[in-house]
């Protein structure tokens, strides 16, 4: 199981702060990870619509679409940051 | 000395700048990030990832130690519901001379705002409340420290 994470307005347009899902065998990087998230209902393909704004961690480090998932045990998705 | 906190809580920028004064320090560089008020802003709130806050504000602290001859480094941001006027981010840094204490000051401050997971909303006088956009020319700023 992997634990998911959302903030922000992704977290507002999907409902949910967190959950735990198994992700398929064959969603390997980050980038199919987020094609697996729209497919998974209209929520998240509202969520995940505009790919480039929606930004990704990886066991709590900045990730990008190239980056691998195998052993991740948290991942996060939430909006270009805005802190300072 | 490397000082981070994350924290609800308001924070004394007079104590902060008092615990950078440290022996061999010939100056102390700091910015204090206020919430700006104004256009029917009632208030901000400041959504965080906890534990990848710290991480990340820890990192980045780091790299202004490294990259300057620093003998204190400070970083403190807050969450949750402020007020306008209010605290929202200090960064400070002492060293021997100003060259490295402004430099650090403006790095920290810089990079923060583009690499640590931060989210603000603002709440309007009247109920209605918004996400704040991220600014390209942020990135663009904290790039340029990468050259």
């Amino acid at each position: 199981m992997t634990k998911l994470l959302y903030f922000a307005w992704v977290r507002e347009k999907l409902g949910i702060a967190e959950e735990d899902v198994t992700v398929p065998d064959d969603v390997a990087t980050v980038g199919q990870l987020r094609e697996w998230m729209v497919t998974r209902g209209p929520r998240y393909a509202a969520a995940f619509a505009e790919a480039k704004s929606v930004r990704c961690a990886v066991d709590q480090d900045f990730a990008k679409d190239g980056a691998m998932i195998a052993g991740a045990a948290e991942i996060a998705f939430f909006p270009p940051v805005t802190g300072g | 000395m490397r000082r981070v906190v994350v924290q609800a809580a308001d924070f004394d920028t007079g104590a902060e700048l008092a615990a950078l004064n440290l022996a061999g320090a010939g100056g102390i560089g700091s910015f204090t990030g206020i919430v700006r008020g104004g256009e029917g802003l009632a208030a901000l709130e400041l959504e965080h990832y906890p534990g990848m806050t710290e991480r990340a504000l820890e990192k980045i602290a780091d790299d202004a130690m490294a990259r300057w001859d620093l003998l204190g480094c400070t970083v403190i941001h807050r969450f949750g519901r402020l007020l306008p006027a209010q605290n929202i981010v200090f960064v400070g840094a002492a060293s021997a001379h100003r060259g490295d204490a402004l430099a650090a000051t403006a790095f920290l401050i810089d990079w923060l705002k583009t690499s640590a997971p931060f989210w603000k909303r603002e709440i309007f006088e009247g109920g209605s409340a918004r996400w704040v956009e991220a600014r390209p020319v942020d990135d663009e700023v904290a790039a340029a420290w990468t050259k």
